[in-house]
This record gives C-alpha cells, structure tokens and sequence, in this order.
C-alpha cells in the first residue's frame, strides 16, 4: 500500500435496498458511489469493513454478501448503539460511507471435498451468510451442507427470503429452531436452544468443518458437544466480535494476547483460540 | 552509519537555534512552565531551559498529535463530500534538547503505526522532524532506560546527540544523515571535536532488571495467570495518566464531530487502561476489571509488541510512575516479574 494514502478515508456508497430482516434488524445492499470504486474493490468470505453514517462515527460488521455476488456489498445490523441508531434513520438513495476489507478469510479453499456444518445463533448468521452464500455459489466443490440456525423467536430470525430458498433446496440441509416459547403456532421448525437441537442431529464429523457464530452463551454450550461428535479443534471455525476502530492493527482495541483480531482474525479455529487469553 | 563527532561551543549553540529558526523551522523545546519543564513552541532561544529530569509529558504529540483530523466533510442535503487534509500544511519541526529515552519513543510509535499499513499522518510528520536530542546529567528514581537496552547517552533515533561537557561546550553527534547534513550546513557552529568522550558527563542509571530476560517471562502463560496483576493493581484507578503521558502509548480512538458545516473525523489518544476502550455495544466486555486492563498495558509493551513489532514498547523514562496519582511504580513491577517469574 502507498504510504500516500489516506487509509481512514472511507468509500461513499448509496443505500440501494433495505431489507427488514427482524426487529430492529435491518439488510443494507449499498453500491459504491463512485464506480472507479466499483471496479477495484474486491474481498473474499469472512472479511469485514466499518460502516458509518458521516457525522456519527463507525461500526463494525462482517460484509454480509457473498463476493460471487458482484457489483454491490451488504451488511445486517441490529439497532443498537449511536452508529447503528444513525444508519437505521437512511432511506433507499441516501449516502453513507465503508471502509474495508479487512481481516482474514474463511479457508474454503481447503474446505474443497468437505462438508460444511453452519451453527449459527440470532444476529450472528450476518457474518456467516457471505461464506455461506459463496460456497453455495461454489456448490460443485463441496460435498453436504448443512445449516443449523435458531433465533429467540421466529420473529427474531434473519434472512427469511433466504431460509425459504434454502429449504427449498435439495442440495442444502437447513434446520431452523427457535427457543422454547418462542414459537408461533405455524412453526414447523425446530423447538430448543440450539446446542440441544445439534445434539439431536448428530452430524458426523467424518470428513466435515464446523463454522460456528453466535452468543457466547450459545458458544460454550455448542462446542463441546461437536468435540463429542468427535470434531477437531482444527475443523471448528468461527469469526470473534471483538470492539474495533481502525481495522489495520493500530487503534489498540482488538488486540487479545498477541493476536489483532482485526489484522489476524476475525477468523479463527477453536485450536487457535484456546492459544489465546479469554479476552473476547 | 558511521557516527562523525563535532562540539559545538557553548556560546555557538544560540546561533544554531537561531539558523534552525531562520530557515523556517518551528522549534519545540522544553520550557519552565510555573514548576514544570514543559515541550513548547519557542520563538527565542532564552526561554529553553536544560535543566530538568522528565517533563510530565511525553513529545509525541509532536508526531501523534493528541487530536488528528483525518478528512473533513460537507453534507448538503443528501449528498456528502469528503474533503483530504492539506499535508503540506505539516511544518518542519526540530525537537530541542530531548532526552535519548524520549527520542526512542518515537521508534516504538513508528513500529506500530507503520505495520503493514503506513499511516500518512504519522509518517509525514516523522518525516518533518529533526531531532536534536540531549544527553542525561541527571536521573531520579523513577529513570530505568538502562533496563530497556537505552541509556543517558544513547543516540538511538536522534539526529544529532548534544551532551553537555564539564565547561559548558556541547559533544555533537552527528547520529542520521540528517544531523550530518545540518552540521554540513553550519560549520561555523559544528566545529572540529576537542573532546570525544561523553561518558564521563552522563548520570549513572541503575539498571533494575534486564528486558532480554524479562520479555520472555512476560510472554509465558503463566506470567498472564499469575495473581500478580490483581495484587498490584488494586489501587489502579483507571484515569490512563500512565498511557496519556507515555511517549509509545499509540492507541487511539475514532470519533466524528460536527459544528455546522464543518464536519470532521478525528483520531484521538485512547487508552487499554480505560474501562470504555473494549467495552461492546451489548455490555460484554472482554476486560471487565481493572486489573486486567493493567496487565494489558505491561504485556502489550513487553510480550506483544517485541513479538508482533519487533521492539519493546517501553524506553524506560518512568514518566507514567511520576504521572500515577497513586503511586502504581512500573519499574519496580517490572523488576518484581524479572525477579520472580
């Protein structure tokens, strides 16, 4: 990179599409506003970027779309802070501004010949649509995938568009639940909390990757039952959240042990991860 | 780099300062300021005074100043503009009479700020600067550079290293291509060496423990377990003095702000000693105690930072232990953890 350049300064890009994805949930489909912009950017499945609304400062999100998806890039937000509150008041056609890509990848290049396992919980299926979409994209290479998904809710779940064309896919395995209490009468999904619903499943690890994202506290109950479906440390992914402001190893945020999660994650293994400090 | 020695007679060293200023450098210099020596802009070479230990803080403002505008921007309407700062606006900047343990900060402030992606601010800054540093005739308690590999004499990063000799005349190292071109520049004040030897005008620090050793100490896993952090940060009151004073503290913030039609987005100290630097939207946050949050600071200079960056992010001048308002001593940890670990 040329030391001449200003790496704080962000890409404008236009809202193109809102999707309401859930409560307070929102799918942004944001196109570069400049199209020289366009051309050269690129980034692959597991990176994220900082997104902001000009005046009320930056957040960080995983590039929700997959790169296959050419000519624009999304991201999924919940309302919650300053930023979030700030992007949830644009409208189709405003501008706001990304910075981006940053981090490392999801490795599916080695996963090619595998099968993939998805576990995700609530808010936490955003960070993993692009890699699920793009190896989706990329169906040949892979042999089964399957997508265990559950949200407190039925309302709470993101993507419904998507969970459908999931369903309706014979090459993709999708299981859907919902905590206890939280169904509708015409849910015809899965009742449980997710590591629960893992268990009964019973995939095998034979052959297959684990990517996992969701609530700490879906976390710790969902590993170790993949460590007794016999998944290796090395086979079970996931992508950390850690607070983060300049993206590149600099602001100091991120840092857990010697590890940026921003430079050397958002992506680790589980082996990966027990090397580190519990200080994420 | 071979090192070339000149001296420069003590009646000659205002026509330095006045031919640095003459030729259209703003000069930063430590002044008294009430009962402090403080780094200021000078205009005339009586207001710099030599004689202090430590100014309270650090000069890396000078370089990572404590509040950077990275672009402006103008919103009319719906439509946004972004508007580049003018890096031409950056002036040429001499640092007058710093300490070796201050110069070497600027070294722990580059390793981070030009890790893989070069940070422009920073550089053309650095770029910007001459630094003539001063050597060290006096120390206190709190002086440790020689446990990090420095001394009261290091020329490590200065342009040229002045230390002052038993009857008032200047040893001048000419350390960068730099300070040898300045001495090209002014031979009337950079005159033929009568003297080269400067340590026997240089304070004697007493080394308290050794970086070499402690380093891999600090990076074992139990030295992170270890009570030690919660014992020796109870009374941490979490006000990031420490970091806010430090010469290689570089962690900073994002923020926005707008007066009108002047937008700006700025970067601005932070600190792994605030309760806020980690803290998530949800509430979690991964260092939820203070004492974890001082164990960062330690391991972030001395096992990160050697690991990841090549250098240790601590040059010994023991200016957060004067700065603690409760008297939190980073030597003496230190020591205790190359003693004990």
């Amino acid at each position: 990179m040329s030391s001449i350049e200003n790496i704080y300064k962000p890409y404008l890009m236009r809202v193109e599409k809102i999707t309401n994805e859930a409560p307070d949930v929102r799918t942004f489909r944001l196109k570069f506003a400049n199209p020289e912009d366009a051309a050269s950017f690129s980034f692959k499945a597991g990176q994220f970027g900082e997104y902001s609304v000009l005046g009320e400062g930056e957040s960080t999100f995983c590039i929700a779309s997959a790169p296959t998806r050419k000519d624009y890039i999304e991201c999924t937000f919940r309302r919650v802070g300053k930023v979030t509150s700030a992007l949830s008041k644009l409208e189709e056609g405003d501008t706001m501004s990304f910075r981006g890509p940053y981090g490392n990848i999801f490795p599916i290049e080695d996963w090619k010949g595998k099968n993939l396992l998805y576990i995700a919980g609530g808010i936490a299926l955003p960070p993993m649509r692009c890699v699920i979409w793009n190896t989706v994209d990329l169906r040949q290479d892979y042999k089964d995938i399957t997508i265990l998904y559950g949200a407190r809710t039925v309302a709470d779940l993101v993507y419904k568009h998507e969970l459908q064309e999931w369903t309706d896919r014979p090459d993709i395995k999708l299981v859907t639940t919902v905590d206890p209490g939280g169904e509708t009468p015409d849910w015809k999904g899965e009742v449980g909390f997710v590591p629960t619903v893992l268990e009964k499943m019973a995939p095998s690890s034979e052959n297959t990757v684990a990517i996992v994202c969701g609530p700490p506290v879906m976390i710790k109950f969902t590993l170790p039952i993949l460590s007794k479906l016999g998944f290796k440390d090395e086979d079970i992914f996931t992508t950390l959240e850690n607070r983060m402001k300049c993206g590149f190893g600099k602001c100091g945020r991120c840092n857990v042990g010697k590890v940026f999660v921003c430079k050397d994650g958002p992506v680790f293994t589980l082996a990966q991860l027990k090397e580190l400090p519990q200080e994420y | 780099m071979s090192m070339e020695i000149k001296s420069i007679q003590k009646d000659s060293l205002d026509k330095l300062f006045n031919s640095l200023k003459s030729r259209g450098n703003l000069i930063y210099a430590p002044v008294k300021v009430k009962n402090e020596v403080q780094f200021d802009f000078v205009e005339k070479f009586e207001q710099i005074t030599d004689d202090f230990i430590q100014t309270t803080q650090s000069v890396k403002n000078s370089v990572f100043p404590k509040i950077e505008t990275l672009f402006k921007f103008v919103k009319t309407g719906k439509e946004v503009k972004m508007l580049d700062m003018d890096m031409s606006l950056i002036p040429e900047i001499v640092i007058w009479g710093i300490h070796p343990c201050d110069v070497w900060g600027f070294d722990s402030l580059r390793a981070i700020f030009t890790w893989d992606t070069h940070d422009m601010f920073f550089e053309k800054r650095m770029d910007k600067l001459t630094i003539i540093g001063m050597s060290c005739a006096k120390a206190d308690d709190y002086c440790f550079c020689t446990s990090v590999n420095l001394g009261p004499g290091s020329t490590k990063g200065s342009d040229v290293l002045l230390t002052k000799t038993g009857n008032g005349d200047y040893i001048a190292e000419l350390v960068s291509d730099k300070g040898k071109a300045l001495a090209t520049s002014m031979p009337d004040v950079f005159v033929q060496a009568v003297q080269s030897k400067k340590e026997d005008f240089l304070v004697v620090v007493e080394k308290r423990f050794d970086s070499e050793s402690l380093i891999p100490k600090m990076q074992k896993k139990e030295t992170f377990d270890s009570p030690f952090w919660v014992t020796n940060s109870l009374r941490c009151l979490g006000c990031g003095a420490c970091a806010y004073v430090c010469p290689t503290c570089a962690c900073f913030d994002i923020q926005d702000e707008g007066y009108g039609a002047r937008n700006i987005r700025f970067r601005c100290w932070d600190s792994c000693g605030l309760k806020q630097f980690t803290i998530h939207t949800s509430g979690h946050n991964p260092r939820e105690v203070q004492s974890q949050r001082w164990r960062q600071r330690l391991m972030h200079k001395f096992a990160y930072m050697p690991e990841r960056n090549k250098v240790t992010g601590c040059v010994g001048c023991g200016k957060c232990s004067r700065a603690c308002p409760v008297d939190m001593n980073i030597a003496e940890q230190l020591q205790e953890i190359d003693q004990k670990m």
